[in-house]
């Protein structure tokens, strides 16, 4: 990368108190970091509450929220534009009471339209809330090819039957991938004339190189980056801010971070849209604005309420279909909080308190996406205030800092819910799922659709013995998941090649090192079906029911075995294994731009439709029963309590699973502890334990499974009840019937 | 069958039974019939289930990560001291392993076995189920002296201990009854005192065959007010 010095003399003013360090010298935003942090060790008492200015806006948001809610989740759609950084005329809420601005389109939760991932896609959306794309929109994409399109040219037949029956589903082939962080941060810590001119710099390198496909596409993408980073510079200005200076104090600071999220908001309708690492950078701001008397701590956490009202209100126009596998209309904007250095110095500071007292100042609610980077060596006032906070609010994850921090450095994000990736350094290609479970079925049906039996994969026999033998099972099956993962990864240089070609994240890409690592990030669902099936296969008699065609469409299964979820290594290794042999397999085949093959245990909400997807298992799940979510016991077979249903979850290597191993955890209040105090000690032992074993992600939920039936039946009493579900929040009454009763259905810890 | 014990249930996350983060050993057999008893298939179920110590012992081991907070293992039942000569080497294998044991007993019982046994134990959680001799037999069909004579001992022996009793409504809510119970068990010794409310719910196990089945649960206003009175009595 070229670097040109950043000119202290030039940032006087606005690095003023600041320590130097390489980050003068180019942009090292981690280094910056790292040179002026003040680790924050003491505890939540220096917080304070909302300001009257906070609460009269947010009583106005609140009332948008449940007019949207009363429109079925859509407010409004702005059918007449295009969504991008200067679609639409500025947004507010309220002008004269904003001290952080920008909104999406002109009005506060009115939708834009973003139809570069696909014109069906955005049509279909629209018509689903009673709304008409408008004519000239249709006719501009008339004459242009979308992300979609450009996929759909080149799927095999093969590909499209395999789709088309979830034993790969969710495929971001119809809409944005997201799954990008872009550096936010480097907007506010060097204005956006420097970020240009280091990016002209590259241009002007790599025009030197031999013009063959893949300089020539950088060359562009650069040109791309550089025309966004300009209209970014204009979207900020009808705002009445200068972004081409970096920022002065700690408003501008949040202020210019948020524009650039904004912007890739604007022009990015990608699934998951993360924040990145903010809110210890802006510390940094804040604590020097303390000491010059430019704000006082109420009016810094009036700032960070401010930031995050405005978070809250992001949102981007999906159709119900796209609702039912990811619910509650997230965006991931998510956050990383905590963490220790490379050197063991906690990252913990003021601001990380601040930001997540924002759900105390605000109230529970899912978005942003709060994720707490865990380390045993955490600061203990902190660990006991996250603590607090998750039993009072169920609206946080953790991540093991520590198995991360080896492979990513100590200036990681979190995209979506699990995947880590250096901040501006590194991104992914976002890969949805192979549903394990049913190639499973697939295998045992000899390539044949267990539902309709129609042929979906290489022909075989049916392995129609009277009892299932383990190995010829295990065989069958591990050639099935070969010949998946090649069609895998295929499918996936497919759809990343047309998005770069025709949806390419240049808004966060600017925010980006020029030369980046890729990941190709593919995924698992129905983990704990296929490792239990198996187990009943190797323990129990499992037999085979054939229909008049002589396919399996059910099992027998006779004696017991043992169920993920308790502990037990007989069951765990099997699921240890199907992740081990799954991304080996996965590495066997290239990816486009050489990205690194990844692998996650994450499902979201959509281990709904892929129990929907998939018949009868040996297991004893019936046909359409949903799975359990991410890397999650099935529900209610992890009989030996909480603890032993984590400890085989923790047995799922990272080292397998770098692109993250998803679990949600539910315990009633009172099985936690007799009080709050003993709660917070008790919870925070749990995650120290469960993180001390290599675990990779915890989300907490602390309440009685009698709160939800109730909210289920009565959604008006419970606005705000949020809970987390597989890698996020979402607000109880935002799932459909289906989720909120696959919800109840998990498993509960509750004392005896 | 020294070397294994017959276990009914394994809960990983006990947090009530003992401080910290503990892993409970329910096992089986009891020799006392309380009308209330949360797990009567402890002693219904006549089955057995062994587990060897090696086994018991990795499974708890496993768990050390959690027993940060001063958390461990509790053995409770069904009663575990009818176990004791098996939870002796056990014991003794998970105390050099520096865990925190605790047992959780009606200590109707007392032998050189389970006097053995408590000098090992580094907390004693004893239920001692009401303090009128006869209200007592009605209740559990066993003795009340023998109870207090477990207490006399573990006071002797200067065992850091836990009192609780079960309190069930018209039975033993009384302030007086309550605060008899306090009087009786004062000792140095004595780290808590710890009034419990009586579930209806856990009396679905039951079948209608115990005087207790129509019996509503105790209301928690009731029990933190009983649990004051304790803290004014000086």
């Amino acid at each position: 990368m070229i670097s040109t010095k950043t000119d202290q003399g030039k940032f006087r003013d606005e690095h003023r108190g600041f320590t130097d360090g390489n980050w003068t010298c180019e942009v090292d935003v981690r280094n910056f970091i790292l040179s002026n942090i003040t680790p924050y060790t003491g505890d939540e008492s220096f917080l304070e509450g909302c300001t009257p200015r906070t609460q009269n806006l947010f009583e106005k948001v609140e009332a948008l929220l449940e007019l949207e809610a009363s429109r079925d989740g859509v407010l409004d759609i702005d059918v007449d534009h295009v969504s991008s950084l200067l679609s639409y005329e500025p947004g507010y809420i309220q002008k004269e009471d904003e001290i952080i601005v920008g909104l999406q389109t002109d009005e506060p939760l009115k939708r834009g339209v973003n139809p570069f991932g696909g014109i069906r896609m955005a049509t279909q959306a629209c018509e689903a809330y009673g709304k008409r794309l408008s004519e000239e929109v249709l006719a501009q994409f008339d004459y242009k090819t979308t992300h979609n399109e450009g996929v759909f040219r080149v799927y095999t037949d093969e590909m499209k039957t395999l789709r088309r029956s979830g034993v790969i589903t969710g495929l971001p082939d119809a809409y944005g991938r997201g799954r990008i962080i872009g550096d936010y941060r480097r907007i506010a810590l060097y204005g956006m004339d420097y970020l240009i001119e280091q990016k002209k710099a590259d241009k002007a390198c790599y025009a030197q190189k031999p013009m063959l496909e893949e300089n020539i596409r950088q060359v562009e993408e650069l040109y791309k980056q550089i025309d966004f980073l300009n209209k970014m510079i204009e979207m900020a200005k009808a705002y009445g801010d200068d972004i081409r200076k970096p920022a002065k104090n700690t408003r501008e600071a949040v202020q210019w971070i948020y524009y650039g999220y904004l912007a890739s908001i604007k022009e990015q309708n990608g699934a998951a849209m993360s924040l990145g690492r903010v809110s210890s950078f802006i510390d940094i701001y804040a604590e020097r604005d303390l000491k010059e008397g430019i704000y006082s701590e109420i009016q810094i956490q009036e700032i960070m309420d401010d930031f995050v009202i405005k978070l809250r209100l992001a949102r981007q126009l999906r159709t119900p279909d796209y609702n039912q596998l990811f619910a509650g209309d997230p965006l991931w904007i998510t956050e990383a909080i905590g963490g220790i250095s490379v050197e063991g110095k906690p990252l913990v500071t003021k601001n990380s308190f601040r930001f997540l007292h924002t759900l105390t100042n605000l109230g529970p609610a899912p978005e942003p996406n709060m994720t707490v980077l865990w380390s045993e060596k955490l600061p203990e006032a902190f660990k006991k205030y996250c603590a607090k906070i998750s039993i009072l609010t169920d609206a946080i994850q953790y991540e093991n800092d520590d198995i991360m921090k080896p492979v990513y450095g100590d200036d990681y994000g979190i995209a979506c819910c699990v995947s880590a990736m250096k901040l501006g350094k590194e991104m992914q290609f976002f890969g949805a799922r192979c549903n394990l479970a049913k190639t499973l079925l697939m295998a045992l049906n000899g390539g044949h659709d267990e539902k309709n039996f129609e042929l979906i994969g290489p022909q075989d026999t049916v392995m129609d013995d009277e009892v299932l033998d383990f190995d010829k099972v295990w065989e069958r099956y591990d050639r099935y998941l070969d010949w998946i993962c090649e069609k895998y990864v295929n499918t996936l240089n497919i759809i990343h090649f047309m998005h770069d070609k025709y949806a390419y994240e240049k808004t966060q890409m600017a925010l980006h090192d020029t030369e980046v690592h890729r990941f190709m990030a593919f995924g698992i669902a129905g983990l704990s079906v296929a490792a239990d099936s198996l187990s009943a296969i190797k323990y129990a008699k499992v037999k085979p029911v054939l229909n008049a065609r002589g396919f399996i469409e059910d099992f027998i299964t006779e004696g017991s075995f043992p169920c993920y979820g308790n502990d037990d290594d007989r069951v765990d290794a099997i699921a240890v294994k199907l992740t081990e042999n799954f991304i080996e397999k996965l590495r066997k085949h290239p990816t486009y731009r050489n990205a690194t093959h990844s692998l996650s245990v994450l499902t979201i909400t959509s281990n709904v439709v892929y129990g929907k997807k998939t018949g009868s298992t040996p297991d004893g799940r019936k046909s359409g029963e949903p799975f359990a979510p991410g890397a999650n016991p099935m529900h209610n077979r992890d009989l030996n309590g909480a603890l032993a249903s984590l400890n085989s979850v923790a047995k799922i290597p990272y080292d397998a699973c770098r692109d993250g191993i998803s679990c949600t955890f539910s315990i009633t209040p009172s099985s936690l502890g007799a009080d709050m105090e003993v709660q917070k000690s008790n919870l925070v032992t749990v995650l120290d334990g469960y993180f001390y074993q290599k675990a990779h992600h915890l989300n907490v939920n602390v309440l009685d499974r009698n709160k939800l039936i109730e909210a289920m039946a009565s959604p008006n009493k419970y606005p705000n009840l949020t809970i987390r579900v597989s890698g996020y929040a979402v607000h109880f009454h935002r799932l459909s019937r289906e989720q909120q009763l696959e919800v109840i259905n998990r498993t509960f810890h509750t004392a005896l | 069958m020294k070397y294994a014990l017959n276990v009914f249930h394994i809960e990983s996350m006990g947090t009530l039974d003992g401080p910290g983060i503990r892993t409970v050993i329910f096992l089986k057999g009891c020799p006392l019939r309380c009308h209330y008893c949360h797990n009567p298939e402890s002693w219904q179920d006549q089955t057995e289930n062994w587990m060897d110590h090696d086994v018991l012992f990795s499974l708890i081991m496993k768990m050390k990560p959690y027993f940060k907070n001063g958390g461990g293992v509790t053995f409770s039942g069904g009663e575990p001291l009818v176990q004791s000569e098996s939870l002796i080497p056990l014991c003794k294998r998970l105390k050099a392993e520096g865990i925190h044991i605790a047992l959780d007993t009606s200590g109707c019982m007392l032998s050189p076995t389970i006097k053995a046994l408590l000098e090992i134990v580094d907390l004693v959680i004893l239920d001692v189920k009401h303090t009128e001799p006869k209200a007592y037999a009605d209740l559990t069909g066993g003795n009340l002296a023998q109870t207090l004579e477990f207490l006399e001992y573990i006071q002797a022996i200067q065992k850091p201990h836990w009192i609780r009793q079960v309190i069930v409504p018209n039975y033993n809510d009384q302030e007086r009854q309550v605060l008899a119970l306090d009087s009786i068990t004062k000792s140095p010794y004595r780290d808590k005192i710890e009034l419990l409310a009586f579930q209806s719910s856990g009396m679905g196990k039951w079948k209608a065959n115990s005087p207790f089945m129509d019996v509503v649960s105790l209301n928690q206003k009731t029990l933190v007010k009983l649990q004051d009175s304790i803290k004014k009595n000086v």
